[in-house]
């Protein structure tokens, strides 16, 4: 009995040991990062500098004023939020038709589904570009970077949505219809309340996801529909990396997708451990 | 249904679906970001007032840059209408047919472009790209130290005296290196001054069937010197540094001397600096190294003559005094390397003492082919595959450097390297 007294007392310190360090560990790099924002571009080389130094906000004046910041940041926000609605709006019937009306071949499309997301990017650079800059015309618009981080996402989007659905015990939805409610009304009045926790982590995972691509976003952009990281990718200068002015724009362009998270911790968490312990 | 399609509508408008083709009012310039590209947005501003024309502006990692112009051109191009080039690509693309040959009128001056910058960015004597700013290196070393140690640095000094002269000044136990030198590997980084320093040993690249020459005596010889030199004098952990540290470094004094880009000495910030023309070891040709970011018009482009027009604008004497007279920036701020004219004037040799240094460093840098190299380029061989070959040699000075390689092993291994990526490239 005192082992057992013994053994949870020393859980309960150790836990949160362990809970912390893990949580410093992963939240070193972002605090490293907002850090280094504040020291100008020499401070952030010199070893002396490394804890102890005037802070300057010039790298920010500097973002702002000669980089059009905000420019960048309402295109990350349209196309990150047009491509999550237009996700979920096609992967919700989705992974609904597939965990309640299951057919032999479910399983095979959702691998292959997934089996979308192994093809190298670079493969599809050029048909990529040709199609959409000389057949389609849409290149360098917010409609094209909205189509393609919808596509890039909707195999995780059905994905997970479908695990969370196939938790809704199956009676429930048939209740629903012997009560005649049709199938759009399944899915608005009775899935989507059951599941919500699901189709909100769903939701914030792929704003994440099409907040941070860069692949694409880079590649098929100039002006018009650029999005915070060809910001990043443009302060990487010829003569190497400037760590202040780089960590700057870094630090505002994830700024917002940190606080979005931590505000929205609770649901994150709620939609990822949904149905974990049975 | 209906939400569905309102939905879609909203998108659609809210999002531009189909954007308005770009007219001859508007160029898109892709620069990569450096101090004098970004200036010139804001300089521009009085283009855009007198001419009408629009400029949209995209900032680019230099490989994303030179990635994007590619797959564009691949495309039938029209993204950009103006891009920011370096004299590695200048040669390679006007010969391939991807950016347009450029011709001025005669207010534009053509003769007043410094020669050696003017035959790096053409292909068989017709321009390619026009100089927006050009370097070479120098050595840049502190006088005070060499004062005191008693030792002094001439002019294309002999290697033997710049390595004497950096064990004079070398007190690591005072935070003082005797030579800070770039090691942190790329083709841009390290092996930019590794080739100034195996040309100066009478090496080269390739040979004249451009079969790769690395594990020539040449080479051996110039490597070793290189890392006794920076391995005995050099700051410790050389192999990570390139431009960025070594000029932190040399800011908080804790260098002799440093041989880089002659761009350097205008963020120099500590007394007693002194400069002096490249080391060499018995052939000064290839010492002095050769680089300039030029501005091009790549041939899908719709607006080919605006876009000229602007580059003539920009490049020009004219665009040096508008940097000169706008109020936020100065003759500290004008672009150089690239006119014979901006040295002439008084207010930017009161500002910039390394002005004559630099100009004699870039006249005297030859990027023509010769009979020592069959490639034109000083610092590197503008041919395609250079990037990858200078990568992968880049590696293996760093290694040497680093002591995790011998010499012998390195140069061995980078001709290995070098010679299958020319071999596979069909030269032979």
């Amino acid at each position: 009995m005192a082992i057992v007294a013994q053994e949870s007392r020393l859980s309960r310190v150790l836990w949160p040991i362990l809970a912390w360090t893990i949580a410093i560990i992963f939240f070193f790099p972002i605090f490293w990062l907002v850090f280094t924002s504040f020291k100008t571009d020499a401070d952030a080389v010199k070893p002396e500098h490394l804890i102890f130094f005037t802070p300057t906000l010039e790298n920010y004046i500097n973002m702002t004023e000669n980089y059009d910041y905000w420019r960048f940041a309402i295109n990350s926000v349209i196309t990150s939020v047009f491509a999550t609605l237009f996700a979920l709006i096609v992967g919700v019937p989705c992974a609904y038709a597939m965990a309640f009306n299951p057919t032999r071949a479910t399983k095979d499309i959702l691998m292959w589904m997934l089996s979308t997301k192994m093809l190298p990017a670079a493969a599809v650079l050029y048909p990529m570009t040709f199609l959409t800059k000389n057949f389609l015309g849409i290149y360098d618009t917010h409609f094209l970077v909205i189509v393609v981080l919808c596509l890039i996402n909707l195999p995780i989007v059905i994905w997970m949505l479908f695990t969370y659905f196939k938790e809704i015990p199956k009676e429930i939805i048939e209740a629903g219809k012997m009560d005649g409610v049709s199938t759009w009304g399944e899915i608005k009045d009775i899935l989507i309340p059951l599941a919500w926790g699901g189709v909100a982590s769903t939701a914030l995972l792929c704003f994440i996801f099409c907040w941070n691509e860069a692949y694409w976003t880079v590649r098929l952009t100039t002006t018009e529909a650029a999005t915070l990281s060809k910001l990043i990718e443009g302060n990487r200068a010829p003569e190497g990396l400037f760590f202040g002015r780089l960590s700057a724009v870094s630090a505002a362009a994830v700024g917002p997708i940190v606080v979005l998270g931590w505000f929205c911790q609770k649901q994150l968490v709620q939609g990822l451990t949904f149905g974990a312990v049975k | 249904m209906k939400a569905l399609q309102a939905s879609a509508l909203a998108l659609m408008a809210a999002t531009g679906f189909a954007q308005a083709g770009s007219h001859a009012s508007e160029l898109t310039i892709a620069i990569v970001n450096n101090g004098h590209m970004i200036n010139m947005q804001k300089v521009a501003e009085a283009y855009t007032a007198e001419t009408g024309v629009k400029l949209k502006w995209v900032s680019l990692e230099e490989g994303v840059l030179r990635e994007q112009v590619t797959s564009d051109t691949a495309t039938g191009g029209g993204q950009y209408d103006v891009i920011n080039i370096g004299m590695q690509e200048a040669p390679i693309w006007g010969a391939a047919g991807w950016i347009e040959p450029l011709e001025f009128g005669a207010e534009y001056d053509m003769d007043d472009i410094l020669p050696a910058i003017r035959a790096g960015l053409s292909h068989e004597g017709t321009m390619y790209a026009a100089p927006f700013y050009g370097e070479s290196s120098m050595v840049m070393y502190r006088k005070d130290l060499t004062d005191a140690a008693g030792v002094s640095v001439a002019d294309n000094d002999s290697w033997d005296n710049i390595k004497a002269a950096a064990a004079a000044m070398h007190d690591p136990d005072n935070g003082v290196y005797g030579a800070c030198l770039r090691g942190k590997p790329g083709w841009g980084d390290n092996m930019a001054f590794i080739t100034t320093m195996v040309n100066s040993f009478g090496g080269a690249w390739f040979d004249a069937d451009f079969k790769p020459t690395i594990d020539s005596d040449e080479w051996r010889a110039a490597i070793n010197f290189y890392v006794d030199l920076l391995g005995n004098y050099g700051p410790p952990g050389s192999e990570g540094n390139s431009f960025n540290e070594i000029l932190a470094l040399y800011n908080e004094g804790k260098c002799g001397m440093w041989i880089d880009a002659t761009i350097a000495a205008s963020f120099l910030e500590v007394d007693g600096v002194a400069y002096a023309q490249s080391p060499n070891a018995g052939n000064p040709v290839g010492a002095n190294w050769l680089w300039a970011w030029a501005m091009a018009v790549p041939t899908g482009t719709a607006n080919t003559d605006e876009a000229k027009a602007f580059i003539e604008w920009a490049t020009s004497k004219e665009y040096v005094q508008a940097v000169a007279n706008h109020p936020d920036f100065g003759w500290g701020s004008v672009p150089t390397g690239q006119r014979a004219s901006t040295y002439m004037f008084d207010e930017f040799k009161a500002v910039a003492s390394f002005a004559g240094a630099e100009m004699a460093a870039i006249e005297s840098a030859a990027p023509e082919a010769t009979d020592l190299k069959p490639y034109v380029g000083v610092q590197f061989a503008a041919i395609p595959e250079f990037p990858q070959v200078g990568s992968a040699v880049a590696q293996e000075m760093a290694a040497a450097l680093s002591g995790a390689k011998s010499v012998d092993e390195a140069l061995a291994a980078s001709q290995a390297a070098a010679d299958a990526i020319m071999s596979e490239a069909g030269y032979y």
